[in-house]
């Protein structure tokens, strides 16, 4: 007998009691869907993640103040990273440092001109953030060092400003915008301008038009605004393509740990963006680990129930195998038909499971994507994942089958052609 | 060689039965012998029927002769091959190849058409599906089935579901048609056709049929008659002598 045969007599045999293989098919269903789903899923959300922080810059690491003495006090002007200090820093890793970024947040404001009128969040920046932040500008430059240094009224804006205040065939460089921030006007002149791209991490209410974009202005000047003390408690730096991020960092913070020695109150701390990464690809594992074993301990109660039915179905079935015994069928033929029946049965219910797994996936992943602004990113079934589920529910098929097969096939035939 | 055949086809006998004793429970104190040394001989083409009462061993008699159990004691040669020696496997195969059984309760597989369940038997001696489907056409044919081929057991009528039974028995072209009761569901109308069909294998085909039965009018149409009671063979009545019986008709009294 060729497999194909035992394929589609098990079929037949599966045919003659629908709703029966169907009912024993759902834990096996339940079971390989909801990890397709989570693999989905989760594949599509570790994408996601990566694709938002490798456009921060993986090879960033944060330098920032930490307590010693865990108490959540503001730091003093002296615990601060002074500009001098961060110069000597910045010298003294200059073949490992690309740049360094420093970030002076002012706050929202409104450019208005008339009835025109644009929202902005107002950020201090030096000419490192452009380069660590891989900023692409559509028209015009960044702001350079001199206006960094020399607290200009420079500013960078979004594309979504330029159209909500110029007319379109006007260029925008090189005019000023009035901006009122904290009941003070202030007014800075364009100098270049980027395209407006909506973040996972912003989330944006109302019309187009009132969407809230960044203005970015020299850090000094931000300070100024602000009224802020002088220093920054911390710093991003942008590690060079030969210096390997997380080493770098460890090696700043023994650089630092020698300057704030003397400090009993603040020390220096660094978080790389590829540690946290790691991080947090190690907990999307984790979780995709956790719903694994609880799928798989589903597909286990699954494999239960299709030995259970394959037993009832070999009780059943007595006379037919004593028949089929009689006719010649040699003990390994019999156990062969249930094994392929069990297994198909898991097949289907296999099949079944990851179509309704990837439908799940997909519906899941859009939805998460339309309420966090993941434009860009789809669900990508794992193609591996989905031949282990097949070969899975085929092993289950193979292991909860063999018991009930075995049985049917050790059925003395006088007895089972007497089974009534 | 040549001699050999010849004397082969001359006389040969398809069952060669020698003190045949079937026990039950051995070495236990409910220890049972069902069969008491059973001596017979069936000749190719013969119609044979074996009659007794329940209880008389007429059933595990059957089973050892359908290979379907092996005897405790005493040897059973079926087309020359020595049954007693053969495992399990072996067993299968001399059933598929050599018996084709027609039951009382027909065994129909209820979910294959009338075509597949005669396939059946050459489904497993591996016969290739095209040349397995047209012999199973022919042998519906044969018995008057070919218009309800794609039809399932449960919508044939008992008469119907024997003729395709006795197809499927014939599938293998066996050494011998081993009937138990075939009539015994049915009614005299449709009894009466598969007896004659019966008839109409062993006249036109030549095939070895043994009927088993406790139906004497039954009996009466076969070419000898076995009487069995307690476990063994109390009688013999040759009805219809053909060619050549006086060896049969001794082994026959030897067995008494």
């Amino acid at each position: 007998m060729s497999i194909i045969e035992n394929i589609l007599l098990a079929i037949s045999g599966l045919r003659s009691a629908k709703m029966r293989s169907l009912l024993t098919m759902l834990g096996i269903i339940i079971g390989i869907g909801s990890v397709i789903a989570i693999v989905t899923i989760g594949n599509a959300m570790t994408a996601a993640v990566t694709g938002q922080f490798s456009s921060f810059g993986i090879r960033n690491i944060d330098v920032g103040l930490y307590s010693k003495t865990g108490s959540y006090g503001t730091p003093s002007e002296s615990d601060l990273l002074s500009m001098e200090s961060i110069e000597r820093f910045a010298e003294r890793f200059a073949g490992k440092v690309d740049a360094y970024t420093l970030q002076e947040s002012v706050g929202m404001g409104t450019a208005k001109d008339g009835r025109k009128y644009a929202n902005v969040r107002v950020m201090g920046v030096n000419d490192g953030f452009a380069i660590a932040q891989n900023f692409k500008l559509q028209q015009g430059r960044f702001l350079n060092l001199r206006e960094v240094k020399g607290t200009k009224n420079m500013a960078v804006v979004s594309d979504r400003l330029v159209t909500n205040l110029f007319p379109p065939n006007q260029s925008p460089l090189g005019q000023e915008i009035k901006v009122t921030i904290m009941n003070e006007i202030h007014t800075f002149t364009i100098v270049g301008v980027y395209k407006y791209e909506a973040s996972a991490y912003e989330m944006n209410m109302g019309s187009e038009k009132d969407i809230m974009t960044m203005m970015y202005i020299p850090v000094s000047t931000a300070k100024r605004i602000a009224g802020t003390e002088e220093g920054y408690d911390y710093i991003t730096v942008t590690a060079s393509e030969t210096a390997d991020p997380t080493q770098l960092g460890m090696e700043i913070e023994e650089y630092f740990a020698k300057e704030y020695g003397r400090n009993q109150r603040y020390g220096i701390i660094t978080y790389s963006m590829q540690s946290m990464l790691t991080e947090i690809t190690t907990v999307m594992d984790t979780l995709k680990l956790a719903i694994s074993i609880i799928a798989g301990i589903s597909l286990l109660v699954g494999g239960i129930g299709v030995m259970n039915i394959m037993l009832v179905s070999v009780t059943e079935r007595t006379r037919e195998i004593g028949t089929r015994k009689a006719l010649g069928a040699r003990n390994s033929a019999i156990r062969i038909q249930f094994i392929v029946e069990a297994m198909i049965i898991c097949l289907i219910g296999g099949i079944i499971g990851i179509i309704l797994g990837l439908a799940m996936g997909f519906g899941g992943f859009s939805l998460m994507r339309s309420a966090m602004a993941l434009d860009g990113f789809n669900a990508s079934p794992d193609v591996s994942v989905i031949v282990v589920a097949v070969l899975f529910s085929m092993g289950i098929g193979v292991f909860f089958g063999y018991y009930p097969a075995n049985k049917a096939a050790k059925l003395d035939p006088i007895e089972a052609l007497r089974y009534e | 060689m040549d001699n050999l055949d010849n004397l082969d086809t001359e006389k040969r006998s398809i069952i060669e039965m020698d003190g045949v004793i079937k026990r039950f429970y051995i070495d236990t104190p409910n220890e049972l012998t069902i069969l008491k040394g059973i001596s017979m001989s069936v000749r190719e083409g013969e119609f044979l029927s074996i009659v007794g009462a329940s209880g008389s061993g007429k059933s595990t008699l059957m089973n050892i002769i359908g290979a379907l159990d092996r005897p405790t004691e005493g040897t059973y040669i079926l087309g020359g091959e020595n049954i007693q020696k053969m495992n399990t496997n072996k067993l299968s195969d001399v059933r598929n190849r050599r018996i084709g059984f027609v039951f009382q309760t027909f065994n129909l597989i209820p979910r294959t058409n009338a075509l597949k369940n005669v396939e059946l038997p050459m489904l497993y001696s591996g016969i290739p599906f095209m040349e397995r489907t047209r012999r199973a056409k022919e042998l519906l044919k044969t018995v008057g089935m070919e218009d309800r081929m794609k039809h399932l057991p449960s919508e044939l009528s008992g008469g119907q579901k024997q003729r395709v039974a006795i197809a499927r028995a014939m599938a293998n072209d066996p050494d011998i048609i081993l009937a138990d009761e075939p009539t015994g569901a049915l009614d005299t109308e449709t009894g009466r056709m598969v007896m004659d069909i019966f008839h109409k294998l062993n006249r036109e085909q030549g095939k070895t049929i043994l009927l088993i039965t406790h139906n004497p009018e039954l009996a009466a149409e076969t070419d000898r008659i076995l009487t069995i009671s307690d476990g063994e063979i109390i009688g013999e009545e040759i009805l219809n002598a053909t060619e050549d019986t006086g060896e049969i008709r001794e082994e026959g009294e030897a067995a008494q």
